[in-house]
């Protein structure tokens, strides 16, 4: 099966990724049920581009990231990165891989080491990778990444605890550099932090960006967010992909119904805006026991009995443009 | 402010006395490090059947200002320092406990922003509805729970009948977050303050949460006190909005005059730091960010709070506190320019 391609040269390719998380009950700890977390998502990254992936919690999103990173195992599928299958690699290729993906995580307070200076946390990667020829190498290199965030040099002697929430989160993102990664994948990196921090730090993502030439996988669930940076974007319902398009094409001409009324739900800082909005009923499917057929179907404004019979194939429905509904595209 | 006040409604017919008037609030907190100014001097009211927003980042002193309404502040370490909350023209702050009880639920009750946390998991919901409405409306047990199921098909609850004897887990995020409505409203109070109400809920569920809270107003007629971080969230619901930065009152307006002419530096900065959906189709843009973080509330410097990231900042800035002045009908601006 091949995924929704970009225009550039592919970096990433994910391929049917499948995530089931076992579910063990009874005195001997029995496999009794599945989460079905990431269930056959597949796309594909251009060197250079931001993909965005957004849907609601609970749709797989973070765990498509992790698995892609091999921080959680994935169960099925592929995924190439630069044509090299991450999911077969051995750990000291695995390591070495490394140094080409970095994550960035949500939470700035709980992902640094409180005992560690923001020095050793920064400068740990470039050690492990045998970055730093001296002490006084690694200290430059540590100086050099601390002003590229736009923090000053003598927070390398500080701790954690000693830094606001977007501090905190600029010196995950020094930590993410220091390897000099290819790909960044960003798991939520700004929801944590007050809008006017969170500009400050997609901000920075975006001179990065430039300046080092990185790819970006970035996960959000704020969709004003996700629009704003990524080149194309990826909308997840129950671990699938409904819908891949370029940003710009998604937000102004959403095809899956989803979409539709994900984008309609998301409230416009302008009282003069009056939209129409469309209401989901109901609640996110429990994922261990996922409707059949299309996902969405018992939540669609637009379903037909067949819709829970037949699970609809992503499909290029214009130029860059997949979407996975029977009826609409 | 008050003065300011007082000379716009002499001015102008005689506005009725509002829901609720708080006036130079400083509610303090004393930690190891020194006094935290968490309110300092706030003055915002409600009146009857409108929505306020109360709006700002973490740390602004919009939650402690809610929670001074209904004096769930712990104390010590929290203590009113200064200011009057006038609910319907009579001061809480020297209210006892028995009094305030009173008050509570029946007259202003109050959502939080984790419907988890704020819901008993070892009782029913029925039992945790039952039990304002038995307290407050003097009905026995049974009738009660007849009273919580009713409460639960009002909020759009499937199955009230059965459901009023689930307990919380068994409830989604924003079921939860309808139960947490349905206890506030059993005893139809004239204020709810909505503390985040819909900040840990994803989007659809957030338009569904934000839909039956107006709803719910329509039918009771209250006024809502609606707390939040959220810009979209305030253009969306609210008809005047406070911001605050800092413990302080920085601008305060009809909603439209805020979103259309932003006077406060902060405020404009706000609302342009925030990414559009709606603009997709313009040209990206890149996002305004204020530089700097919020100043700590320990050793507030004298002068204009905002002034350590203000783009306008002047010198005298940093002297002295500028007022609260009227710059268009109902919009009070605290800046010089």
């Amino acid at each position: 099966m091949s995924g929704p391609q970009p225009s550039g040269e592919t970096l990433l390719s994910v391929r049917d990724l499948r995530k089931h998380f076992a579910i063990t009950g009874g005195v001997f700890s029995r496999v009794v049920d599945k989460v079905h977390a990431v269930d056959g998502v597949s796309f594909d990254i251009a060197a250079g581009e931001t993909l965005g992936l957004v849907g609601e919690s609970g749709c797989g999103k973070s765990t498509t990231g992790r698995c892609i990173l091999r921080l959680i195992e994935p169960s099925s599928g592929e995924v190439l990165f630069q044509g090299a299958d991450v999911t077969k690699m051995k750990t000291d290729a695995l390591r070495a891989l490394r140094r080409d993906m970095q994550i960035i995580f949500q939470d700035p307070y709980a992902s640094l080491n409180p005992r560690l200076t923001v020095g050793a946390i920064i400068g740990e990667a470039l050690t492990i990778h045998n970055l730093a020829a001296s002490r006084q190498a690694l200290e430059d290199r540590v100086v050099q990444l601390l002003e590229t965030v736009g923090l000053q040099p003598d927070h390398m002697r500080r701790f954690p605890h000693e830094f606001s929430g977007g501090q905190r989160q600029r010196i995950g993102i020094a930590r993410a550099l220091a390897v000099e990664p290819k790909l960044v994948i960003c798991d939520e990196p700004v929801s944590a932090l007050d809008v006017s921090i969170q500009a400050q730090v997609i901000n920075l993502l975006e001179d990065l960006q430039e300046q080092f030439g990185l790819t970006y996988l970035f996960i959000a669930h704020d969709l004003s967010v996700v629009e704003h940076i990524s080149t194309r974007v990826a909308v997840m319902y129950l671990g699938r992909v409904v819908e891949i398009a370029p940003s710009r094409d998604l937000y102004d001409n959403p095809l899956h119904p989803y979409t539709e009324a994900l984008l309609s739900a998301v409230p416009i800082p302008d009282p003069t805006v009056k939209r129409k909005r469309i209401m989901l009923q109901g609640d996110v499917p429990n994922p261990i026991r996922p409707p059949s057929g299309c996902h969405f179907h018992t939540r669609c404004p637009i379903a037909k009995p067949d819709c829970a019979q037949r699970v609809p194939e992503l499909r290029e429905s214009k130029p860059g443009h997949w979407v996975s509904c029977h009826y609409r595209g | 402010m008050r003065s300011t006040r007082a000379e716009s409604s002499d001015a102008s017919v005689c506005v009725a006395e509002p829901l609720l008037d708080i006036r130079g609030l400083k509610t303090w907190f004393k930690t190891d490090d020194g006094m935290v100014r968490a309110v300092d001097g706030v003055d915002l009211h409600i009146d009857r059947g409108e929505t306020l927003g109360v709006v700002g980042e973490s740390g602004c002193g919009k939650t402690v200002t809610a929670r001074s309404v209904l004096k769930l502040i712990d104390m010590p370490p929290g203590r009113f320092e200064d200011g009057e909350i006038l609910w319907q023209g009579r001061n809480l702050i020297p209210l006892e406990q028995a009094e305030m009880n009173k008050i509570r639920a029946r007259e202003i009750a109050i959502i939080f922003q984790e419907p988890m946390t704020s819901l008993n998991p070892v009782y029913t919901v029925g039992d945790q509805i039952a039990e304002v409405i038995e307290l407050h409306q003097k009905l026995s047990r049974k009738q009660a729970l007849v009273g919580a199921a009713e409460m639960l098909r009002l909020v759009n609850i499937p199955h009230p009948q059965r459901r009023v004897h689930d307990y919380p887990h068994q409830f989604s995020g924003g079921m939860r977050q309808r139960v947490m409505i349905a206890m506030a409203l059993s005893c139809q109070p004239k204020l709810l303050i909505a503390d985040e109400p819909t900040t840990a809920l994803d989007v659809t569920i957030q338009a569904q949460i934000l839909e039956l809270m107006q709803e719910m107003k329509d039918k009771f007629g209250m006024a809502i006190m609606l707390i939040t971080h959220a810009m979209g969230v305030v253009a969306e619901t609210c008809q005047r909005v406070t911001v605050m930065y800092a413990g302080k009152v920085v601008e305060e307006a009809p909603v439209e005059a805020l979103f259309g002419n932003p006077r406060h530096p902060y405020t404009q900065g706000l609302i342009r730091s925030i990414p559009r959906v709606d603009r997709a189709a313009e040209k990206k843009q890149r996002l305004e960010a204020i530089a700097g973080t919020v100043p700590s509330l320990l050793d507030p410097p004298p002068g204009c709070r905002f002034a350590s990231r203000c783009k306008h900042a002047m010198e005298v800035c940093t002297r002295a506190m500028p007022p609260l002045k009227e710059v268009g009908p109902g919009h009070f601006v605290r800046c010089v320019l």
